[in-house]
This record gives C-alpha cells, structure tokens and sequence, in this order.
C-alpha cells in the first residue's frame, strides 16, 4: 500500500456530477401546485440524508422532525404537533455542530413561518389549502394560461395558422410575445427533468412568421349587444380587452393619448427587439374583430373620465405606468440628462436623436436599461456605460439582454452607486460622478450593496439615461391608489370604489410584463361581459391535436440566435435570427405534452379560466 | 378542419386491421379481437389513464402506452400480451393492492369487485396486511357508505358524480402520496349536496363505496313473532334480481320473484306495481287539475326520491312544481299501514313493511318524518336489490326450482304501465294512458303515449300530444346531469313543458345505484327492454282499470284527491328534512 494516494476517497463520488444536475434540474421543475409542506418534507429529507452521523441534533434530530412533518402530511398531527416540530427544529438550528444541521433546520423554520397557512390548513381541516392543486405546469405558470401544449402540437403539424389561433384563444397577441415575452412558463417546463426547458418563445416566433397574425383570420364577432365599453389606453392590456369584448359583440371605444397604438411595447420598445411592423401585425389582427373604434391622441383629463364613466356602460383604464421615475441627484437638472421613457418613448414615434460622438452613461440594471444602453450604441454613441450599484446577477435584466448589450460594445460598470451628476458651465452635464459599493448581506432575498470604502469615480458623459423604473402617470382619474402610485382594484379587477370601471395592467400592478398586462386585459374583458350580465362563450374553432408519445431521448435546446454584434449594433433592424424549420420542429417535438400525460389528463389538471 | 373519417393500419399482437384515426388503442384492439383489461377507465367518461393497468407495448417508444387514452396511428405496431406488458400490469395491480384493505371475505362487493377479478387473474401474491391503508370517519347511518382504506384512487366516482350526475360530491385533494378522493371541501357526506342516487357505488370498481347495510332489520322483524312481516318490491327489480344469483332472463319472472320472497318467511308479499298504479290516479288526476287550474307548468313527477333530493339541494326554486304524490312504495306503505291497523292492534302486533328497491335514495326516503301518517311511517326499512339477493343466498334458497308463485291479493294486482315505472318515460306513458282516459272517457291508443325513445344518451327527449282539445308538451328526462340542462333550458325560457318526468338514474330505476352491479356494462337499456316486454304481455295496460284499484278507492280512499287520498297518498316535498 502507498503512503499517499490521488485516488478519490469514494469510488463514487465523481460519479455524482451527472446526477446532482438531474437532481438540481428536478427542484427547478418542482411543478407548481405542489404542497408545500411536501416540499418542506422533501428539502428535510435530502438534508437529513447528507448528514454524517455525528452529531445527535443532526443524526437523530432530522429523521424524527421528518416524521412530524409525515403526520402533517397524512392529517394526523394537532397543534401541539406544529409546537414541537418548531420545538426539535429549533433546537437543531441552535445545536447542530455544522451547516448540514443548522442550515436544514434554519430552512425549515423559515418554511413553516412563510407556509404557516398550509400547515394551519393541514391541522385544523385536514385539507390542503383551496388552490394547492397540480395543473399543467406551463399553462399555469403564463399569467394568461395560453394552451401552450395545444399551440406546439399544431406548430409540429405544420398548422401554424391554428398555433396563431390556439395563441389567441388566451392571449390576442401571439407575435408580441413572440419576440419579447419573459416566457415564465419556460422556468416550469417540465421537459428540464430530461434536458432543458422547451423553448417556447422560439416556437411562436416561428409560427408566427410562418403564418403572419394578421393573415390569420380572428373568430366572428357574436351577435351585437347593444353594450358600450370604454378603454382607456391603446397599450397590450387595453386592446386586449377590446379584443375580447367586441367578440363578445360589444362596442369599445379605445381612447389612446400617443399617435399611436400599442403602449409599451412601441413606446418602451426599441424597434431592434421588436420591429414595428410586425407589432402592427398584431394590431390589424386585433381591430379586424370590428366594432372597435380607436381614438388616438386622446389625453383624458378627469372630466372627460368622468364623463365616460356615465356616458359607457363600463370602462376599463390600463393607462399603463409611463413615468419614469427620477433620482434625487445634484445636477440631475441639467441638459442631456433624461429618463429611458423619454428616449425610448421618442423613438416609438421614429424620433431618433442623434448621439454621433457622444458619451451615454446609462443608470439602471433592468430591462428597460439594456434597452437604453442598445438603442444609445445605435444612435452612433462613441462610448456607452451601464451604471448599476448592484453585480451583474444581480441585475434584473434577462441574462441574454446582458450579454447582448456587452457583445454590442456597452461597458458595464457594476457596483457603483451613482452620486451626482457634473454639470459644465453651459448647463450640461459632463459626468457621472458615482460612489463604488462592496456586495454585502442578502435582504429580502437579493444581496444588498453598501459602501465601499474607495474613491468616487468619474464617468465622463455627455448624456446621462435615468432607468430605475416607472410610475403611472396621475392620479387625474381620483381612483383610490395604493401607496399613492397604483390604481386599485380587487381580484376580478374591479376598481375599488367605482361601479362600472374595471383597471389593470401596469397601472395596477406597477411595471410589469407585457403578458401581465394582456392577461389583465382578458380578465377584465370577460368580468366586464359578467358584469353586464352576459355568459358570453367564443368558440375560437381550434383543439389540440392528439398527443404523441413522449421523446425521451435528451437533446440540447435550440436557440434563437442574434444578428452578429458588429452588424446589428448599426440598426435598429430586429436583431433576432429565428430557429430553422428543423430547429423548430425538434422543439415541437421535445414537448412533453403536460396536457395529456399526467394531471392534464384530467379536467382538475387545468385552470378553469374561462 | 375536416370531419372526413381517416383510415389507419394498425397492427395488434400481429393482427392487421383498419381502424380510425382518433380512436383509442384500446377500441383498436377490440377490432382485433382483443381485449385489454381496464380498471380506472369509465367508458366515455373518464380516460384520466390512471391505475396503468391497460398499458401496452408501442413499437418504436420507450415507455408503454396506456391503451384507454393513446390514440392509434397510421402503421402502429402495438403488443398486448408481451413480457414487459404483463409485468407492468401484475406489478401496478400490487402496488395498488398494497394500499387496499383486501378483506374479501366480509366484503360486500366480493364477486363483483374489479380489482378482486384482476388479482385474481394476474395470479397476484397474498397482499401485504399491514400496507398503508387510508381510514376516514363516516356516519354510519347516511345511506352512502364509504370505506377509504378500499378506495384505488381510480377517480370514477369522481368522474361519473360530476359528469354524468352533477352533484361534485367527490374530489381529489390532498398532498403528494396521500393525495385520494374526499368529499368535496372536506364537508361531511351529509352536508355535501349529495342526491343519493348511487351511481358512484355502481361505478366504484371495489367495496369503497356502498349503501349502507340494513339486512339486519329484516332478520329481527322475520324473527319476531309479534310482528306482521309485509314485503313490496319495486318494478325495476324484476328485471335485475336474477342476474347474479344464477337465473337466466326467462328464469327470472316476477313470479318466481313473489315466490322467492314468500319463502323468506313474509307474511305479506306485495308488489309496489300495485302502488304504481295507484300513483297514476292520483299523479294523473292532480296534473289534470294543474291544467285546468292554470298552476305554473311543468308539473314534475315526484317518485324518485334522488331527484326530489337533487331538486331540494341544487334546483330549489323548482320543488314547489313536484307532483304532490308520494312515490309507490310510500303509498304501499301508507295503505298498509292504514288498513291494516285495527286488525294488527286487535291482534296486538306490528306491521313491519319493508320495500326492496334498486335505489339508495329510497333508504333516505322512508326515513322523511313528514311522510308518516296517522298509522306510523309508511315503510320501516328499504333494501336494495344487491341486499335481497343476499339474503336469497343467506337462506339458500334455490330460486331455479322455484315455482311460479303469485303476490297477494288485494295488493298484489298490477297493470303493464305500472310495470314500465322501471325505466325512464314509463311514469310518463302510464300517466298519459290514464290521464287520457279521464279527460276523454276513453282509452287512448299506446302508440300516442310510447315514450321508449327516452334515453340517458340525450339529455331529454320530448313530444307533444293532443288530447280533448288540450296540447300538452311534455318531457322526459334521466340522469342528473341531463336533469340539470333541462332545468336551466326551463328556467332561461328555452323551453317550456307542462309535464316532465326525471329520474336521477340514467335510465330510470333499471339502471339504478341499488341494482346489481356489473363492471364496465351499463345495464339499463337490457332491463328496461324486459319490462317493455312485461307491459307488452299484460292483460291490463291502463292504471285505472287495475280492478283492486277500483276497490281500494270504493272502500277505503273514495277518489283520487280525496281527504283521504292527501293524507295517505300525498306529501308536500318542501318540508321535507334533508
């Protein structure tokens, strides 16, 4: 036997790589729905078999508090077993001799405090809480529960008319978020448990461009009902509803103050990440219902709201939340200092300034940042900076926005507060002057920065773009507002204190997603069809087809790809190379078709929505 | 998108044959001769593919397909019986035993039960005892009984509660593992909306589900000699009776039926048929005076106890529209009882009067306090049909030896329209036969009252008559799923009836949730062609002309709608508990 060895220690210990991914990839498919005292369970187990057996709290400790958590689970434990659970974990937390321990216990107190209705629930009504109930995870995790499943069966057929059309079942704007939703049913797809999330977004951007939505023909209206409905706001939510109601066969009128339709999405936009004519796609696709009526450059001010209030049958306001909001800095008065809702707003309307030698320091780290960022590198900026105080995982902005901005050339100078802005002689800014910040202790979930003890920076800038989110514009309407800056409204989106005005999308929700804001949109369309005492059903003429086997087989993920960054960043032409046909159709067929295998199989499997 | 048929090769355990895009692997195989076993699967229904036992081999997937809810493709190569198929099933049916309290000796459904055949067949081991079985408290005296350690999660009930009748008694709920099947918001049975129909017993594939048990009330009134012992049995029995204690259809005649139960020691052998005609005079009378008096329309019929249960717990606002009637086997009750009386109380006995019924509701009816009389409750116990042939065998009585016996006189005699109560529109067609003959003095043709068109496939089937200058619209409904479209077509206006027929059980009492229970085979249209045939056969056709009928009323009732005739003979469903 040799003295040393570079043997591993456990023959099998580098076998593990393969298996903790599948094990890590299995929590990130954790479908939604699950109880969470059975995620509780789960977690307690997994720390209870890393344990090394040493110390008691640990060793003996776990294995017991797991079998309290059992009797929850079967309904057999009482309140003195809530106290005694929270009792031994306690005690683990103060006792285990390391993080194996305490941490696993540490986790599971912070557990039953933030699920302390479920446990309450298990005890007292030896039932889950109302809600905790699979369905398919995808279809429930888009706010507007599109048949995802159904939309790429038709896409894999090659119908992709009828993917535009199962699309719009739920959601009247497949091609917007073709190119720019967050895609949250991504995270859920259950199809990580194999290989990697379908990608979802890329099947509708291709579907969408083989079949262009406003060459997809919309369902008839139903017959006229007599019913007047006022939008407030040309935005994704406000037209969303439009769209519903008139196929209800009510008259809406949208009132929109810009030139233009779309809100955000042009307004907020850059026509890089979403061409305009393809948004107008959508917007043909949407007025083609008919009985919708469009008034553009239309402010409301709050007479006019109060009129339309008595003068329509009902009124739903998505106003959208269009201010952004600004930074109490010194010098943050002077020229060339302007929020990215200016900007991005000015070139909705193809205004584009001209920053040819210019130097832009952009403050923010979210998405409407990055669009700042990109959109200055193309209006010819010599040098564009990202301000963020925070890291780059910390930055809220999807990942590839990041990295995107940085191939196009935007530096990105993290952990910098900013601190004032210099301003020269003549009025205008001339710099950034920012204070650097060290990653400190996590509060709320996210790690905190705080000053670090070096000397402030000087970014030269001849522009500087505020991107640190956005306010609703007023509260003109004198609708009761939350935290004086959202319009309030309950769960049907009923604004509080009103009779017949419903609200929803940014404006009550504060920034948020587009796919948010047409979810609100059709809520509010058929609790406004409910409220005029109508059941109204649209038949949109489209199943699902039948679902084949399941392709077990893992494969990579194909990607929608980007213009190269040398071409791209002198334009504002899209900037996205969408899948071949081929890539598209392995996609399809990764699907794993959540709506027939496993709970959505039953009618309890999906979200009773509308 | 076209409707065109499309035609696919498929081949099943190497036999070829041409099916239809869409259809089922399952449907497939039974083209081709083969039959794949189920056991969650609740034809047109429920195809959740849960219990995993239909699975099959798919040339080409990784995974077995199972046969219930995967549809066929064009050149689908698909094995049955393979090795891996076999396992798979053997192996599922375990794991599924492990969690079932297997007591097949005490068990009620022992010989009907699903999962018992399968074991049986798939030549399973003795299962686990002290497997994780799931207990739940019940009240033992509600007339559905339920047994959660038996329950497979096979989500049936659920299905065929919800779906065909309506009422989400059932849900699954719970975490993870020990997800199974609850009532609905965890209430308890008896606050849970629950019509008593008993179509979750008849579709359970085990004991979980069953009516509650009241055998041994029958055995203490037979063994107490102070007590007159008075049997009736419903018309709906006749017909299924003889179907699992060894009797062939012709074997099974009514009159074997009355000699059988003479031999289980009754003092009195009755038929509700009796009573059914009985209920004709006076349901046909009373729809006559709603006509004429104008009272809001549809007059419904009021003999199932599951659909005035349906209607008091979900349509309330149409309980005022029940024929004030009680159902037959009350009315027998009520007769009994009352004429009866001073005989009995001369002799210092009871009367013990026990219906044997296909129904559960019917456990709950008779227990109503409203509908007591002066004589006492109507009927002291109901059993089902599944409990009579029990006790048949209990006594070992060789019913196939039996000779045709007779029902007593004077409550014994019955017409074919009483018969035909047995099965959806037959309440209906023998009202319209006699109702008939009182507005016009004549019999009407039986061709102008057929209602055998009903059927549960339809959510109701209607006709209009016209009848001593009167055009009457009338309806017929089963199943409360189809009860509950009608209800709201007639209270949106879509519709508009002056008399309906509903029974909660698709098919009528034929199909009932206390008749014998064969898995997967939906029994009603075979037994109701029986009664057809019964009616058919009869000498008498026409309630009103039963001659007992005639005498009852001379000597006892006067005439329908008497003073009489209320207090014995009607109710009013409002007041009813619940």
């Amino acid at each position: 036997m040799a003295r040393l060895s570079i043997a591993p220690r456990s023959a099998d210990f580098k076998k593990f790589g393969t298996f903790l991914s599948d094990y890590q990839r299995r929590i990130e498919a954790t479908p939604p729905g699950m109880c969470p005292v059975a995620l509780q369970l789960d977690l307690l187990r997994a720390g209870g078999c890393q344990t090394c057996g040493k110390c008691t709290p640990c060793r003996e400790g776990i294995p017991q508090l797991e079998a309290l958590v059992q009797e929850v689970l079967d309904f057999d434990a009482d309140s003195q077993t809530l106290k005694d659970m929270r009792k031994l974990a306690t005690v683990i937390r103060d006792s285990a001799d390391c993080a194996i321990g305490y941490h696993a216990a540490d986790m599971f107190l912070q557990g039953m405090d933030t699920f302390a209705d479920e446990y309450e629930s298990h005890v007292a009504e030896g039932s889950c809480q109302e809600g905790v109930e699979q369905t398919i995870p995808c279809v429930t995790q888009c706010p507007a529960h599109v048949d995802i499943p159904g939309y790429i069966a038709l896409a894999g057929n090659g119908d992709y008319a009828g993917a535009v059309n199962m699309i719009r079942k739920d959601n009247p704007f497949p091609t917007m978020c073709a190119l720019v939703c967050e895609h949250p049913c991504e995270e859920v797809c259950r199809r990580q448990l194999i290989d990697a999330p379908v990608n979802i977004r890329g099947i509708k951007r291709f579907a969408v461009d083989m079949a262009p939505a406003d060459t997809v023909a919309v369902p008839k209206r139903l017959p006229d009902t007599g019913k007047r409905i006022a939008v407030v706001g040309g935005g994704p939510s406000g037209l969303t509803c439009a769209y519903y109601l008139a196929l209800m066969g009510h008259s809406v009128t949208v009132f929109e103050g810009r030139k233009q339709l779309g809100g955000m999405t042009r307004y907020g936009i850059p026509a890089y990440r979403f061409p305009r004519e393809l948004l107008d796609r959508d917007i043909r696709a949407v007025l083609s219902v008919g009985n919708i009526e469009v008034k553009l450059n239309t402010w409301m001010h709050k007479e006019d709201e109060e009129r339309i209030c008595s003068e329509y049958d009902a009124v739903y306001v998505a106003v959208g939340a269009q201010i952004g909001k600004t930074l109490r800095l010194e010098g943050s008065d002077a020229q060339g200092v302007m929020s990215a809702v200016e900007l991005l707003g000015r070139i909705g309307d193809d205004d584009y300034p001209d920053f040819t030698g210019k130097k832009v320091a952009i403050i923010g780290g979210g998405n409407v940042a990055m669009d700042c960022c990109r959109t200055a590198v193309r209006l010819g900026a010599e040098e564009v900076t990202c301000v963020y105080r925070r890291r780059i995982e910390d930055m809220t902005a999807l990942p590839a926005e990041i990295e995107s901005a940085m191939q196009e050339g935007v530096e990105m100078m993290t952990l910098q507060a900013p601190d004032s802005i210099e301003v020269d002689e003549s009025g205008h800014c001339a710099a950034l002057i920012t204070q650097p910040q060290m990653i400190g202790a996590v509060k709320g979930g996210r790690p905190a920065p705080v000053k670090a003890n070096k000397p402030k920076q000087r970014v030269e800038a001849d522009i500087v773009l505020i991107a640190v989110g956005q306010d609703i514009m007023s509260l003109r309407v004198g609708m009761p507002a939350k935290s004086r800056k959202l319009y309030e409204a309950d769960d049907s989106l009923k604004a509080v204190g009103f009779d017949n005005v419903f609200v929803g999308g940014d404006c009550q929700t504060g920034p948020a997603t587009v796919i948010r804001a047409i979810a609100a949109g059709k809520v509010a369309a058929y609790n406004i069809d409910e409220f005029l005492g109508f059941d109204h059903r649209i038949d949109f003429g489209i199943d699902a087809p039948a679902a084949e086997a399941n392709d077990r087989t893992p494969k990579g993920r194909c990607e929608i790809a980007e213009r190269p960054a040398r071409q791209r960043k002198h334009d504002f032409e899209g900037v996205e190379e969408p899948m071949s046909a081929e890539e598209a159709m392995q996609e399809c067929g990764r699907c794993l078709r959540c709506d027939h295998y496993g709970c959505g199989a039953m009618e309890e499997g999906w979200i009773q929505y509308v | 998108m076209s409707n065109e048929l499309k035609f696919v090769k498929v081949t099943v355990d190497g036999k070829e044959i041409q099916g239809v895009e869409g259809m089922t692997i399952l449907a497939a195989a039974k083209m081709a001769g083969v039959e794949i076993p189920t056991l969650c699967y609740l034809a047109g229904i429920s195809n959740i593919g849960s219990c995993r036992i239909c699975v099959v081999e798919v040339e080409g997937q990784d995974g077995l397909a199972a046969a219930c809810n995967t549809p066929v493709f064009d050149g689908m190569v698909i094995r049955t019986r393979s090795p891996r198929v076999i396992a798979a099933r053997r192996e599922n049916l375990r794991t599924i035993l492990a969690s079932h309290r297997s007591e097949c000796t005490t068990c009620k459904r022992s010989g009907t039960c699903a999962l018992q055949k399968l074991s049986n067949d798939f030549n399973l081991e003795e299962p686990d005892f002290d497997g994780p079985c799931a207990f739940e408290e019940w009240d033992p005296n509600f007339p559905l009984q339920r047994d959660a350690s038996k329950c497979i999660r096979c989500m049936r009930c659920v299905a065929e509660c919800a779906k065909v009748q309506h009422c989400q008694v059932w849900e699954m709920s719970g975490p993870a593992a020990n997800r199974g099947i609850r009532v609905t918001g965890n209430e308890p049975i008896g606050s849970a909306k629950c019509a008593l129909c008993g179509q979750c017993i008849t579709h359970c594939p085990t004991g979980a589900l069953t009516a509650r048990d009241d055998t041994q009330k029958v055995l203490d009134a037979l063994a107490d000699p102070d007590t007159i012992t008075v049997i009736q049995v419903a018309p709906a029995v006749r017909t299924a009776w003889g179907e699992q204690i060894g009797l062939t259809r012709e074997q099974a005649t009514p009159g074997r039926m009355a000699q059988a139960m003479r031999e289980l020691g009754f003092d009195y052998v009755f038929d509700t048929d009796f009573a059914a005609d009985l209920t004709i005079m006076e349901e046909a009378s009373e729809f006559i005076e709603w006509v004429k008096e104008g009272k809001p329309r549809p007059m419904f019929t009021s003999c199932c106890p599951g659909w005035v249960r349906f209607a008091k717990l979900h349509y309330p606002q149409f309980v005022e529209q029940l024929s004030t009637s009680k159902s037959p086997h009350q009315m027998m009750g009520a007769v009994v009882k009352n004429t009866m009386r001073a005989e009995a109380e001369a002799a210092g006995k009871k009367v013990f009067c026990l219906s044997i019924m296909p129904c559960v509701a019917k456990k709950y009816e008779c227990d109503v306090p409203q509908l007591a009389t002066e004589a006492g409750r109507d009927v002291d116990a109901v059993i089902t049909t599944r409990e009579f042939d029990r006790m048949l065998r209990m006594y070992g009585i060789d019913v196939a030896a039996l000779p045709e016996g007779k029902f007593d006189d004077p409550l014994g005699l019955s017409t074919g329209a009483a018969t035909i109560f047995g099965r959806t529109g037959g309440v209906m067609e023998a009202a319209l036969r006699t109702a008939a003959n009182f507005l016009t003095g004549e019999n009407p043709p039986f061709t102008v009252c057929d209602t055998t068109a009903a059927t549960p496939d339809r959510p109701w089937v209607d006709k209009e008559i016209e009848v001593a200058g009167l055009h009457l619209r009338i309806a017929i409904a089963s199943g409360l799923e189809n009860t509950a479209k009608l209800l709201d077509a007639l209270e949106s206006g879509q519709a508009a009836y002056d008399f309906v027929e509903i029974m909660a059980c698709p098919g009528g009492c034929v199909g009932g949730g206390g008749q014998p229970i064969v898995f997967n085979q939906e029994m009603h249209a075979e037994r109701a062609k029986v009664l057809n045939k019964l009616d058919g056969a009869d000498t008498l056709r026409y309630s009103h002309e039963n001659p007992d009928i005639k005498k009852l009323y001379d000597e006892w009732v006067g005439k329908p709608l008497s003073e009489t005739a209320e207090e014995w003979l009607h109710t009013h469903q409002k007041d009813w508990d619940i």
